[in-house]
Parts: structure tokens; C-alpha cells; sequence
């Protein structure tokens, strides 16, 4: 199938963007790497009046060293963000998390800015910036506003970019001290959405695990973060038995669904495994 | 519509084309590049692939106007001087396909595989390659055959070519039991 018609803008700057996105009518949508719009629209589930395309916004691409943090433009493709030694350097877990993103065609074209945007639950690198704490710089035609990655994430498919607002860059934070970093993702086959997948980020402090941050794929309508936890392994010793005493409230407060995939029990059970997994790995045991 | 120039398999073309012409249509049914095919509705199948400015990309799921200023390769051009690519020569002397329905992506896919990585392990083909799926012949000729272009790639042609190369002797003919002479 072939998408309905639409009218087609091809900024090259952000301003340009803004603009076309404000006058091209009741229903715009923003084409990034169009590698889950492009297939809605071609099913008719989605069918615009206007299509904004930033693929030749240059300044939405490529990953900056700002000091305290990494900013990843929102138009840096997944293979790119694999290949960028910013990230291999300060935030190895999106690279781990984005190897297993779709495959090789998909990540050429996909883009990071695009795959949170999209916010779908079974997506990998939402649960990923909110382990990370990463920040998302929103820009609107009155100016730029930053919102934490906690807030980011509001419903199913659903953000915090308002009407006519694009997302511009990912600030995530560089970790001070000895962290570890793990993405456990299952599903069964090639090229495959996470069934539940989980991100951990831990440091180590003599022995002990001084700080975790755990963020959980597809246990809810939006990426969520497994506080029981991080409260249950803040300064618990560094051991498998620990860590695996912690995991087993992985699903506290989750609310998974039940679908084709997987039912809703079987997903608890496999956060509390993948929990387990992820944090021992980046905990170093 | 919406003006377009584009190099496709090294021939410049300057068109109008519709916003939503999904670039697998504009190279079938503008360009006559009937090579590249359409498997499927959701992005999964990769029979579409194609090089768009030396990435393999699922064609079915890039808008033509996309590719304007852009160098577009498919398997048609692919052949060179009348002579089979390394890796077109590989499926068909590993035996890589059956119907054949899903060769031109999975040709294009592991060209760009090769690309990046001149000499993958079996393990790094098969999931180089998962973005194409084959609905016959059970992947393992196709992993041979990538296996077998790669050490041709790397060695010239005919050099023994270490763990890379595969003689065709060894393919799994239970694969495909129809072929004449496959146990030969
Ligand atoms: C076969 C296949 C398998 C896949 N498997 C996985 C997987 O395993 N894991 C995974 O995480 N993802 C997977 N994906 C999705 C892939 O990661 C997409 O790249 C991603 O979801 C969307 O990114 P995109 O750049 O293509 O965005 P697009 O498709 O262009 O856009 C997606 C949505 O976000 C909006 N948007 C995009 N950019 C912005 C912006 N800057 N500001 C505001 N809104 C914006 C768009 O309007 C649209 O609604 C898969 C896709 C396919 C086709
Ligand atoms: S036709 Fe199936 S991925 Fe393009
Ligand atoms: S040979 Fe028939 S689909 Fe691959």
C-alpha cells in the first residue's frame, strides 16, 4: 500500500522547521527517519495533511562534547550513535541498546530523536535515557524548554512535546566514579520489539553498590523505572546474592500488558530475571 | 509533485514524482528497475533493499523525494562490465536461493554487511542479514554464500581464502533436494 497524499516541506534549519510545522494545517506530522511513520502511513493508520521532513536539518544531526554532558541531536541516526566515540566513551548503554534495534536497514535510517518521539513502549531506548537521566530539549516558536527524561514520557505513544513543538537534542548527563552499564533485552526472534527488556546503570563504591538506576521496556504504556529497586540495592553489598534478592521486585508498581507476545504474568517474571541479569552484569559479578 | 534528480545505478535521472512514491515504487514503476521487489506491507521483509548513498536501506520505506540529490544503487547495478558482482556469483554457485524472491535484498544487504565488515563470522552474518527474510531455503546456503563472497572480497578471486571460504562440495544440499544434480 502507498500513503494517502500529502503536502510535503523540506526545512533545512529548525526555524524553517518550526515554521512550516505551524502553518501546514490541522494535522502535521514530522518525518525523522520515517522508519515507524512511513510504514503507519502506508497501512493508512496515520495520514497527514502536511509532512515536515528534517532529514536536511544538518544541525539536528551528529553528537557534541558540552562539558558535564553528551548532547545527541535528535536526527543522528541509530547507526551513527553506534559508530560515535562520545558515546562509546560516556554512555556505552545506548550503544549496546541501540545494536539491538530493528536491523542494519532500519538503524541507517532511524533516528534517535525519532525512536523517543515515538515513545512506543516496546521501543529500546526510551527505558535507556531514563536510566541515564537524560534531558530532552524541546523547541516551539517561543523558544526552547528542557524537560528530564521522567516527565518525557507521559502515556501510550504519548510525550511531553506539545502542539508544534520538535525535539532537538538529548543532553545525557557524564557519570562521575565507577559505573557499570547493562541492556538485557529478550525476545525470540531476529529483528524482534522487546518482550521486556531492561536497562541498569550501577556504580560500585568498596564492595558495595552505591547507586543503581533501572529502567524497565514494555512493563507499562510508558518506560518506567524499577525504584523498588534501586531503594533495595543503594548500598547493599556488591553480590549475586544481593542483587538477586533486590531483582525480585523488579514488576513492583508495573502495569504490563497482555498481548500476542507475551501475558502479562509472564512479562513480571521475565523483568525480575533481566533485572537480575542486567545488574549483576553492570555491577561487574 | 515534486521534482527530483537522482543517480540511480550510475544514470542521472530528473523526474516529478508524487511526495508520498515510496522509492521502491519510483525505481519499479518510473525507472522500469524491476530488479528491486516488494515482499511485504510492514517494513520487515527487506526484499525492497537497496543502496541510498552507500547504506542498504528498505526501499519501501524511504519516499522518493527522499533520494533527490541522492546516489541510488539496486541490484541491477550491481554487475559490472557484464560480469556477476563476488556476491551474486556466491548465491549462485552456493546455492543461496530458491525462489529467489528474496535474493536481490539479501544480495544488497550483505554487500553492505561486507562493506563494514570485510570478514564476519557466521554468527555476524546472521545477524548482518536479519533485516531480510527467506521464506525457503532456511538461511544456511545464504550464510555460505556471504561467507564465500567475503573471502573472495578480501583474497581475489580464487586465493585460498582461510575460514571465509566454502567449497560449493560442501553446501547443504538436503536444503534443496528438487535440484538437479545436488548431490553431485
Ligand atoms: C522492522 C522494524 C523493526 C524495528 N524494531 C525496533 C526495535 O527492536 N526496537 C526499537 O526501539 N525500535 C524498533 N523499530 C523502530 C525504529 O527504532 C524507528 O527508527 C523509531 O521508532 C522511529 O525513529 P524514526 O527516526 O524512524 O522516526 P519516524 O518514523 O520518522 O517518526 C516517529 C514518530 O516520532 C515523531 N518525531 C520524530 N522525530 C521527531 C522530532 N525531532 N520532534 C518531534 N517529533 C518527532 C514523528 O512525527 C512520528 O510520529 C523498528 C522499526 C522497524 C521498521
Ligand atoms: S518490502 Fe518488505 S521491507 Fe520493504
Ligand atoms: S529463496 Fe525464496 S524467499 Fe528466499
Amino acid at each position: 500500500m502507498i500513503p494517502a497524499p500529502f503536502a510535503y516541506a523540506r526545512p533545512t534549519t529548525v526555524d524553517e522547521a518550526l515554521q512550516a510545522v505551524a502553518e501546514g494545517g490541522d494535522d502535521v506530522k514530522i518525518l525523522a527517519g520515517g522508519q515507524s511513520l512511513i510504514p503507519v502511513m502506508r497501512l493508512r493508520l496515520a495520514a497527514p495533511e502536511t509532512v515536515v521532513d528534517l532529514s536536511r536539518v544538518a544541525e539536528l544531526r551528529g553528537v557534541r562534547d558540552d562539558g558535564d554532558a553528551i548532547v545527541i541531536g535528535a536526527m543522528t541516526t541509530h547507526a551513527d550513535v553506534l559508530r560515535d566515540p562520545l558515546v562509546q566513551q560516556y554512555a556505552p548503554l545506548i550503544a549496546e541498546a541501540t545494536e539491538t534495534v530493528a536491523d542494519r536497514q532500519v538503524r541507517a535510517r532511524g533516528t534517535f530523536g525519532g525512536a523517543l518521539a515515538h515513545a512506543d513502549p516496546a521501543g529500546d531506548l526510551p527505558a535507556v535515557a531514563l536510566a541515564l537521566d537524560a534531558e530532552f530539549v524541546l523547541a516551539g516558536l517561543d523558544g526552547r524548554r528542557t524537560v528530564p527524561a521522567g516527565e518525557f514520557f507521559v502515556d501510550y505513544l504519548t510525550t511531553a512535546l506539545g502542539e508544534g513543538e520538535l525535539l532537538v537534542e538529548i543532553r545525557v548527563p557524564k557519570l562521575a566514579g565507577e559505573w557499570g552499564m547493562r541492556y538485557e533485552k529478550f525476545n525470540r526472534v531476529a529483528q524482534a520489539w522487546s518482550i521486556v527488556a531492561v536497562a541498569a546503570v550501577v556504580r560500585r563504591e568498596n564492595g558495595h553498590i552505591a547507586e543503581a538506576r533501572i529502567g524497565l521496556t514494555n512493563m507499562g504504556t510508558t518506560p518506567l523505572r524499577a525504584g523498588a529497586v534501586e531503594a533495595a540495592l543503594a548500598g547493599a553489598e556488591a553480590s549475586p546474592e544481593a542483587v538477586a534478592a533486590a531483582a525480585r521486585s523488579a514488576a513492583e508498581g508495573t502495569s504490563p500488558s497482555s498481548d500476542l507476545n507475551a501475558q502479562a504474568d509472564y512479562r513480571e517474571h521475565l523483568a525480575q530475571v533481566l533485572t537480575r541479569r542486567a545488574v549483576a552484569a553492570a555491577a561487574g559479578l | 509533485m515534486t521534482r527530483i534528480n537522482v543517480r540511480v545505478d550510475g544514470v542521472t535521472y530528473d523526474d516529478d514524482v508524487e511526495p508520498r512514491t515510496l522509492l521502491v515504487h519510483y525505481l519499479r514503476e518510473q525507472l522500469g528497475k524491476v530488479g528491486t521487489v516488494v515482499g511485504c506491507d510492514t517494513s520487515n521483509c527487506g526484499a525492497c533493499t537497496v543502496h541510498l548513498d552507500g547504506a542498504a536501506v528498505k526501499s519501501c520505506t524511504v519516499l522518493a523525494v527522499q533520494a533527490d540529490d541522492g546516489e541510488v544503487t539496486t541490484i541491477e547495478g550491481l554487475a559490472q562490465d557484464g560480469s556477476l558482482h563476488p556476491m551474486q556469483k556466491a548465491f549462485h554457485e552456493m546455492h543461496g536461493l530458491q525462489c529467489g524472491f528474496c535474493t536481490p535484498g539479501m544480495i544488497m544487504a550483505s554487500v553492505d554487511l561486507l562493506r563494514e565488515n570485510p570478514d564476519p563470522s557466521e554468527t555476524e552474518v546472521r545477524e548482518g542479514i536479519e533485516g531480510n527474510l527467506c521464506r525457503c531455503t532456511g538461511y544456511q546456503n545464504i550464510v555460505r554464500a556471504v561467507q564465500q563472497a567475503a573471502g573472495e572480497m578480501r583474497g581475489g578471486a580464487r586465493a585460498p581464502s582461510g575460514d571465509g571460504h566454502v567449497s560449493p562440495a560442501e553446501v547443504d544440499t538436503a536444503a534443496a533436494p528438487h535440484v538437479a544434480g545436488a548431490q553431485s
